[in-house]
């Protein structure tokens, strides 16, 4: 692999990686959301 | 070459627009429109969040359907000039990858399904799932031009789950719904592949164009549509929605109808002069998000 090559696997890590992030914390979220929903719902 | 032989050039890490692709985004977009209009029909109202996650499992069910399909079809997709610049036929990305993301995003879709919502709309969704991937893409699109017909009932679920997630329970105007969308398939992709044919003739698809030829292709259109549109008026027809979704589904059923005719009339052969295809074929998903819009105005106005 050239050098280039390894910098473009390397950013492409970068924005995987930030974007599972961003996609983890959404889902804490949601499931946060959810809870409190169902909680209503059964109240 | 088979579909388990066929790897492309090795790849570089595959970028997260890839896995974008891999998930169909446009086709998506009709899946959500119509999983969104059976949830906004139903007669029980979910909490906003729970609606926003059942939408966001039929999104995502829809997408690891499609990332499966690619798995299973980078073969023939590096055949298709519509389809070559997919990220597995174009090499950006190793197979397995695709498999892996297909399946994780199926099993997560279906369990949070069953979580926020409840296990009879999460089953649906698995047999909606399971059905396009082994039904229709492994068993049914290489070995029958009957592909579509069988397998266009994958596409015809959401409107299904969206009521079921709203309900925990499947009644007449749903199953109406997955019947307007069953018989508007085989119109829809047989308008696209009389103008695709070479495509699908080169990567041995057996589409009935290339099959049973254009002429009987063509009557095949008229001859679904017709049942198609008895399927877009009856819940009109049986009470199950107003005189605003009838309105619009006699008007748009009629034009679909008069455009269908015009593709019977049509004798172009090349691609290029198939303007009554590519006409029916662009209408027909405006047809479709029409329809289902129609029918979420008309409850909304009546409610």
């Amino acid at each position: 692999m050239t050098p280039a090559e390894q910098d473009e696997v390397r950013h492409r890590q970068r924005s995987r990686a930030l974007i599972m992030a961003v996609l983890l914390g959404a889902f804490v979220i949601l499931v946060y959301a959810i809870s409190i929903a169902k909680m209503g719902m059964k109240g | 070459m088979t579909s388990t032989t066929f790897q492309p050039q090795a790849a570089l890490t595959a970028d997260w627009r890839d896995f974008l692709a891999l998930t169909k985004p446009r086709v998506m977009t009709l899946v959500v429109f119509t999983g969104l209009a059976g949830l906004l029909v139903a007669p029980v109202k979910l909490p906003a969040v729970l609606g926003f996650t059942a939408i966001l499992c039929i999104a995502l069910g829809a997408g690891a359907a499609a990332a499966l399909n690619m798995w299973w079809e980078a073969d023939i997709d590096a055949l298709m000039k519509r389809t070559a610049s997919r990220p597995l036929p174009a090499g950006r990305m190793e197979r397995q990858t695709a498999l892996h993301f297909g399946v994780g995003l199926a099993f997560f879709s279906v369990v949070l399904m069953g979580v926020a919502t409840n296990w009879f709309a999460a089953a649906i969704l698995a047999v909606s799932i399971l059905f396009y991937v082994f039904v229709y893409t492994i068993w049914l699109k290489r070995r029958t031009p009957q592909n579509i017909v069988i397998g266009g009932a994958a596409g015809a679920f959401p409107p299904v789950i969206g009521w079921a997630a709203a309900t925990g329970d499947v009644a007449t105007l749903p199953m109406l719904l997955f019947a307007l969308i069953f018989l508007w398939t085989p119109p829809h992709f047989w308008a696209l592949s009389l103008f695709v044919r070479s495509d699908y003739a080169k990567a041995g698809v057996p589409m009935l164009p290339v099959v049973a030829g254009a002429k009987a292709t063509r009557s095949q259109i008229l001859l679904y549509t017709i049942p198609m549109t008895a399927a877009a008026l009856a819940p009109w027809a049986l009470g199950l929605a107003g005189p605003l979704y009838g309105v619009a589904a006699a008007l748009l059923s009629a034009l679909f109808l008069l455009l269908a005719i015009q593709v019977l009339a049509s004798r172009a052969v090349e691609p290029a002069a198939m303007k009554a295809e590519k006409r029916l074929f662009a209408f027909s998903i405006l047809y479709l998000f029409a329809m289902f819009g129609a029918l979420a105005a008309d409850r909304w106005i009546g409610a």
